[in-house]
Order: structure tokens, then C-alpha cells, then sequence
């Protein structure tokens, strides 16, 4: 593997998106929505103002389980079709780089875009908050910051692996959505029901580990079983195994959800 | 075969060495069965209609597209194999209908490819002054016409100096201006030693300007050689036009009639005569032995469009 090559295709795409301003557009997304949930998350409950950081954190979780999934997909859909379909990838592929070395620097390009705009947009809520902060909870603000960024990456992956496999860019937009929905909207609701549906009699125990087949939960089980506080808040605490609230444990079933669609896609683009 | 550089069997000669080079989709042979060698410093044209199979053996010769039987060696080295990168490196691209990154500017452009080629970054400007685009090279590529476009991917395929160029249809776009300078950087070029295998569509164009050319029709190579090995082996007919008085056409179609040309017509102000190549000489003695009577003569040897087709029917 040539690293400098790699090095060269990330920066493209890196600079394109900070030349393009998408990297200070979702940066601002993302502050903007922090702060408006730090400060006006309890306006239902009739009060004001910043609360507690457990409670900005579960708001939190809640909007960006649905926000950087969306973000990442929509940023990598278009990465590897895109180019065959503009017809750039020919010449691309001519150069002495290998088709790994491509999608890998296009992926890494991408993920540092995606990972600054996260870190920024919520890093700048954190300098505004640190005020009302204590350590422990600034630990916990970037433990959410952190999985954050392992969410984009993972959904990014997946966003790769489909710009690969799609023969156009309106199929794999197509396909960036349906994968939107089901992980993010259908995956828990099929759970639901199944539990739901066989009266929690069989494989009961099973199903909190049937949620590590979705980055989206996975992150969701990272953030509120880091907090004891929400995980009374969502009223988990008994029902979940401990074992799979080790953060460890978490991140690496977050990494391995980074490798394998981008493992696949680098099967699949060998050919 | 007078006049025909015979294709080099496989020696340390040839940098691009085909063999048996087939690509199948389904049961459609896009390329079959295709043999080659292009020898180092040779130009090598290559020609034949849309859907002939061109473009994609073109792309098999760089590794794009991998073969479904036979083999490509690129200065030796399988296109497929892992010691292909170095070759890469020796190799330069124009594709055809170049694509480049609008949001860059075309120095920024070639800058991005000469880090992907290893090349160092100090020949980028003067890449730039080679193709004539100095004034354009802060310029975004969104601003550039389509003849600038295709001038910044010629000057993106000599960076690192290239032993082998590639190109694609490359004057496609340019006007005729910029196509004669086009062909002086590649009188340069050559100069230097490097190999360089082009497609046109234009064949008036091309003929000036290779050593050796292919026909390609139906996924083969219908013919290679030069442009007069070519017209020699269609043995297409060529004509003599005789400018004569009116009263002396009957004499020459007599003289003529003895010998074995192909047709005599009497057009309006002059007798043209068919006849194969070699009945060449018998005739130019005969239309000597009329003397004065011949008032002018011109011959008219078949064109590389004639051949072209002549294969490609």
C-alpha cells in the first residue's frame, strides 16, 4: 500500500468539502441543534434554560441517531458511481494506485470531512457549555462527541459499500435511503414486533444482542448505559445485559461495523 | 509484400505485446481473439467504427477492463499482475472525452495527478505551457471549453514523462489549429522515443502521423501494417486519369484494350482506366508509348477510407 497516494485521494476529497462549505454547513447543523436542545430541550416541561448534561445528552442521542446517518449517506452515495458515472473513474483507475488504495482514500477523505464538521459543530457547543460543566461531565459529552463520530463513520461505510455495488447514482441514492429506513426507522419496530409477537416467550434473551446487527442502536446503547442517570431515564436499567453495556465492548462492534461494509465494498470493487 | 514493416514477433521489442486478448459479455465477444505488438518508439493508430471493439481494448491494454481469455504484457509486466503499478507509472492517459474535476483549477488539476503519479510537482507548469494553457492555469475547470478540457488531460497524460501515451481520440474537441499543434508535440515526442498508441475516427488525420495502423471491426483486427502494407494487401484497384483530345480516345481505349486493366471509360474530358497494382507499370509504358498525345496524368491511389471500409464491410 502506498500511503502518499492514499494521502493525495483523501485530501481531494477532504478539501473539496471543506472548498464546498458542506463541512461548515453540517458543522453549523449540528451547533445550532445542540444549543437549541442545551437550552430549550425542557421548554415542554415549562422551564428554560440548560438543565443537566444527562439530559442534554439523551436529547441529543435522539436527534443525531437520525441526523448522521443521514448525513453520512447522503456525503458517500455518490463517491465511487459518481465517478464512473461522470467517467472520471477510468482515468482514476489508470494511475498507479491499487482500487483499494482508491476507495480507501476516498473513504478516509470523506470520514475526516465528516468527523471534523461532527467534532467541530459539537466541540463549539462544549466550549459554550463549559461553564455550566464539571469533568465528569465534560467526559461524558465527548464519550457522546466520540460515538458520534463512530456512527458517521459506520453509516459512511455503509454509504461506500453501496456506491459500489450501484450501477447509477439514482439507484444508490435510492439504496442510501432504504438503508436509512431500516436501520434507523424499520430494525427496532421488526424487533418490537417480534418480541411483541411471540409474547417475549422465545429467545427473549437474545434480542438486546440482536441489537449490535445496527450501528444505530449500538450507539444508542453506548450513550444512555454511559450515564447511570439516563439509563433510568429510559427505564433499561434491569432489562439489559451488562455485558453488552462494557463501552469497550460497544466501540468495538462500532469498529467492526466501519471494517466490513468497506471490506465488502473492496471485494466487490476488486472485480 | 514491397513497403510492409512486418509486425515485430515477440522481443524485448515490444513494449505493448498482445496475445489472444478476448473480452466476452455474455455472448457478445466485444474483443476476440486480438494479437499485437507495438514496438518501442513506434505510433501506433488505431482505428475502426463505433461499437468495433476499440475502446475496449484499449481499456483491456491499461487494466481497466481485465480479459475473459488471452494475455496483455505492457513492457513485459501482465496488465494484471501485481508488478503493474510500476509499469503505470511509465504509462500516460488521454481517455477519450477526458472528464477532470470542474471545482479544481487546472493547475490544481494537474498538481492532484502528478502526486497519484509520483511525479514531481515542478513539471506541472511546465505541462501547462506545452498544451498552451499558462494563462488558463488559475482558472477553475468549470470555466474551460471543451478544447482547453481536452488540452489539460493531454497535458495530465505527459506527466512523469511517459515511455507509453495512451490516447484516446485525443483531438476530439479541438480546433484545427490546436489539432496541427497537437500533432507537433507529438512529432516531439516521438522524437524523444515514446511509444504512443492513438485512436481516431478521422482517418485523413491519423494516416499522416503513424508508423503502423490496425483495422478494427467486429472485435478483431481485420488488418496491420502501414498505410501502403494496407492498401496493398485489400489490393484495391487504383485509376489513371488521362487528360487527351476527344479525337484520340479511340486509339488509347485500342492501345489499352490489349492489356489487363480492370475498365476504360471516357469521361468528359479525359479516359479513366482501372486496373490492379500490378498491371501499374505495364500501363504507365503503354500511356508513355502515346507521346504527346497524353496531355496530363494522374493517378489515383485508394485511400485509407477506402481500405477502412473495404475491411470494415
Amino acid at each position: 500500500m502506498e500511503l502518499r497516494q492514499i494521502g493525495t485521494l483523501a485530501g481531494k476529497e477532504f478539501w473539496d468539502r471543506i472548498r464546498n462549505r458542506w463541512v461548515l454547513a453540517v458543522a453549523l447543523v449540528f451547533t445550532v441543534f445542540a444549543l437549541v436542545i442545551a437550552y430549550f430541550g425542557g421548554a415542554q416541561q415549562g422551564a428554560v434554560g440548560f438543565r443537566s448534561i444527562e439530559f442534554t445528552i439523551a436529547s441529543l442521542v435522539s436527534l443525531v441517531i437520525y441526523l448522521i446517518p443521514l448525513i453520512a449517506l447522503v456525503l458517500g452515495f455518490d463517491s465511487i458511481v459518481g465517478e464512473r458515472e461522470r467517467g472520471s473513474l477510468d482515468l482514476l483507475l489508470s494511475m498507479p494506485i491499487t482500487r483499494f488504495e482508491l476507495l480507501l482514500g476516498k473513504y478516509l477523505g470523506l470520514a475526516a470531512a465528516l468527523t471534523f464538521s461532527t467534532v467541530a459543530g459539537f466541540g463549539l457547543v462544549a466550549v459554550v457549555l463549559s461553564a455550566q460543566l464539571n469533568l465528569t461531565a465534560l467526559f461524558h459529552y465527548f464519550g457522546f462527541m466520540a460515538s458520534s463520530v463512530l456512527l458517521g463513520l459506520a453509516f459512511l461505510s455503509l454509504a461506500v459499500m453501496v456506491s459500489v455495488f450501484a450501477s447509477d447514482r439514482t439507484r444508490a441514492s435510492g439504496l442510501a435511503i432504504a438503508l436509512w429506513f431500516f436501520f434507523v426507522l424499520v430494525f427496532d419496530l421488526l424487533l418490537l414486533g417480534a418480541l411483541v409477537v411471540t409474547g417475549g416467550k422465545y429467545g427473549g434473551e437474545i434480542f438486546p444482542y440482536l441489537l449490535l446487527l445496527n450501528p444505530a442502536d449500538v450507539f444508542r446503547i453506548l450513550n444512555i448505559f454511559a450515564l447511570d442517570d439516563v439509563r433510568t431515564l429510559y427505564g433499561l436499567a434491569t432489562v439489559f445485559p451488562r455485558a453488552l453495556a462494557e463501552p469497550w465492548l460497544l466501540g468495538l462492534v462500532m469498529f467492526a461495523w466501519i471494517a466490513a461494509p468497506l471490506g465488502v465494498a473492496a471485494w466487490r470493487f476488486r472485480r | 509484400m514491397a513497403g510492409t514493416i512486418p509486425a515485430p514477433a515477440e522481443s524485448a521489442a515490444s513494449v505493448i505485446a498482445i496475445r489472444g486478448a478476448t473480452r466476452h459479455y455474455g455472448t457478445v465477444r466485444a474483443v476476440d481473439g486480438v494479437d499485437l505488438d507495438v514496438a518501442r518508439g513506434e505510433v501506433f493508430g488505431l482505428i475502426g467504427h463505433n461499437g468495433a471493439g476499440k475502446s475496449t481494448l484499449f481499456k483491456m491494454m491499461l487494466g481497466l477492463i481485465p480479459v475473459t481469455a488471452g494475455d496483455i504484457r505492457i513492457d513485459g509486466a501482465p496488465v494484471a499482475g501485481s508488478g503493474f503499478r510500476a509499469v503505470r507509472r511509465k504509462i500516460g492517459y488521454l481517455p477519450e472525452n477526458v472528464v477532470l474535476y470542474d471545482n479544481l483549477t487546472g493547475l490544481e488539476t494537474l498538481q492532484f495527478f502528478a502526486r497519484l503519479k509520483g511525479a514531481p510537482a515542478q513539471e506541472c507548469i511546465p505541462a501547462m505551457e506545452r498544451v498552451g494553457l499558462t494563462q488558463a492555469a488559475k482558472r477553475r475547470v468549470r470555466e474551460y471549453s471543451k478544447g482547453m478540457r481536452q488540452r489539460l488531460g493531454f497535458a495530465q497524460a505527459l506527466l512523469g514523462k511517459p515511455q507509453i501515451l495512451f490516447l484516446d481520440e485525443p483531438t476530439t474537441g479541438l480546433d484545427p489549429e490546436a489539432i496541427r499543434e497537437f500533432y507537433v508535440i507529438l512529432r516531439g515526442l516521438k522524437a524523444e522515443g515514446v511509444t504512443m498508441i492513438l485512436t481516431s475516427h478521422i482517418l485523413a488525420e491519423i494516416q499522416e502521423r503513424v508508423d503502423r495502423l490496425a483495422i478494427m471491426a467486429a472485435g478483431k483486427l481485420q488488418a496491420v501494417g502501414t498505410v501502403q502494407a494496407l492498401r496493398e494487401q485489400m489490393d484495391l484497384p487504383l485509376w489513371f486519369h488521362v487528360r487527351l483530345a476527344p479525337e484520340d480516345f479511340e486509339q488509347v481505349r485500342t492501345v489499352l484494350g490489349n492489356l489487363p486493366v480492370t475498365a476504360v471509360e471516357a469521361r468528359e474530358d479525359h479516359v479513366a482506366v482501372q486496373c490492379r497494382r500490378e498491371s501499374k507499370m505495364l500501363v504507365m509504358q503503354a500511356l508513355a508509348s502515346l507521346g504527346a498525345k497524353v496531355l496530363d496524368l494522374h493517378v489515383h491511389e485508394p485511400s485509407l477510407e477506402d481500405v477502412f471500409f473495404g475491411f470494415s464491410d
